[in-house]
Order: structure tokens, then sequence, then C-alpha cells
């Protein structure tokens, strides 16, 4: 493996992690990977911070928004104020 | 067809069916709330903002239920409706995202940590413990809007790249762009927080 190697592999990076690469792309990171674990490190580092990101960045609807969604249905059989 | 006695029960019939699809619009659009709600937040930078966003996001969706294709991603359409009042309230008049310079390549991140505290860093979960909640949600909020967008929809809604180039009404090409760019540019911004 060379250093050119490890720059494809990395910029195979997003597209493999994302399932967007050719099955031949796909078949030239692995091959690479197999054999580096510098690479495969990263692969996996990516891997878990893009989980982390997701979860740490998700926030749930806050309490009450959910009513005032509701009210703003026009079929809602509730009050029947106009 | 036309005869006068036969058209006024279809009528009715179609009427009836309408308002049932109209609920059944409603209620399916009401269900995915949480999930446009988590993607709104990221879109904004308080959660005031966020919540009037997707109100005036269901207010417009329930008037205008009827160009909605059923069938369809109603997600998408959600948050396309949502996307576009974003812009119109007038929150492009902002950075240009293509000024940005951005040397960073995609192993920038792992590369800087490993350098100061070695290879087993990245192993396993201590890279968490150098990135707080706090440093990932701001690193979010300080990438340009563009990018953003195209983060947010894809690696915080679950959007496909097709889904979020037709939320945002651009080229896939261009969302695959967006989207590497905007990854590199949070794990610039990682970088600084988590080497000091």
């Amino acid at each position: 493996m060379t250093d050119g190697d490890c720059g494809k592999c990395e910029r195979l990076l997003q597209g493999y992690l994302d399932r967007e690469l050719t099955t031949y792309e796909v078949a030239e990171a692995e091959e690479h990977l197999n054999g580096c674990d510098y690479c495969r490190r990263r692969y996996r580092f990516e891997e878990s911070l893009r989980v982390y990101v997701r979860t740490t960045a998700v926030e749930r609807m806050p309490p009450g928004l959910m009513e005032k969604l509701a009210q703003l249905r026009t079929t809602d059989p509730g009050p029947a104020s106009v | 067809m036309g005869e006068p006695d036969t058209a006024e029960p279809n009528g009715a019939r179609r009427v009836a069916s309408e308002a049932r699809d109209r609920v059944r619009f409603e209620e399916e659009a009401l269900a995915l709330a949480d999930q446009v709600y988590r993607v709104a937040r990221r879109f904004v930078s308080t959660r005031e903002e966020a919540e009037d966003l997707v109100q005036d996001t269901y207010a417009r969706a329930f008037r205008s239920w009827q160009s909605y294709t059923p069938g369809t991603n109603l997600r998408a359409w959600l948050l396309r409706i949502l996307t576009n009042l974003n812009v119109d309230r007038g929150r492009r008049i902002q950075r240009r995202p293509d000024e940005t310079p951005l040397e960073e390549t995609d192993y920038y991140l792992a590369n800087k940590m490993a350098e100061t505290a070695g290879e087993q860093v990245l192993d396993q979960d201590r890279v968490v413990e150098r990135l707080s909640q706090d440093s990932i949600v701001n690193a979010l909020a300080d990438i340009p809007h563009d990018f953003r967008d195209v983060v947010v929809l894809v690696d915080i809604g679950d959007f496909s790249y097709a889904d979020a180039a037709q939320i945002l009404d651009i080229p896939m090409g261009t969302v695959m762009s967006r989207l590497h760019r905007g990854r590199r540019l949070l794990k610039a911004r990682l970088a600084e927080e988590a080497v000091q």
C-alpha cells in the first residue's frame, strides 16, 4: 500500500459510507481497507462520528407544539369556531 | 353521465371522500411532526424560531393539502414547504458559502485527534468524550446555510440525496458536493474544539 492508495481510499470514504459508490469502487476501497489499519481506523471513526452527530444533534419536539399544530387542522372535529 | 338525478349523489360522495382524504392527510402529516421539527431545529438557531417555522409549515400544508400527491414522500413534501418558508424569511442574506476556503480532507479530524492523542483514540468511544454535544451543535450551526441544509437533511433527517435535491430544488450533483463539503467543514470545526 502506498500513500497514493490511502489518498484514494480517503476520497472514497464519504461515498462508501453513503453507499453511493459503484461496485468497482466499493471493491477498490475494501481491498485497500483489508490491508490498511490506518484507513480502516479512519473509516470506523467516520462511521461512529456520523452516528454521534446524528444522536447528539437531534432535539425532540417541545411539549405543547403538537397541540398547536393540531389546532391548525381544518378538519378537526373540535371547537367549531372560525 | 350528466343525468341530473345521479349527479347529486355522485357529487355528495365525492365531497365525502375528499373530506376523508383530507382528514387522513392531516393525520399523516401530524404523525411526522417530530421528524419535521428535528430538521427545522437545525435549520435555525433557536427553539422558538424552529417552532414558528414548523407551525407555519403545517398551516400552509393544511391549506394546500391538495397539491400533495398521495403515495409520494409526505415528509419530503413537508420539508419542501419548510425550506421555502425558511428562505422567504430572508435568512439567505448571509455569507456566500463558496467563499469559504477549505483545504481539509476527509481524514482531517481523525488525523488531528490521532496527532494529539495517538492512533488508539480513534478506536473507541473516547472520540465521544472529546466531542461534547455542545461542540457538535455549535459546529453544525457554524456551517454556512447552503451546506448545513444538506448535511442536516441527509445526516440528521435521514433523507436520500434524491429527496434532498427535491426539497432544496437543486440538482443531485449539487447535493453531493455540498454534502461532502459541509461534512468537511463540520469536521474542521470540530477539530478546532477537540484538539486544544
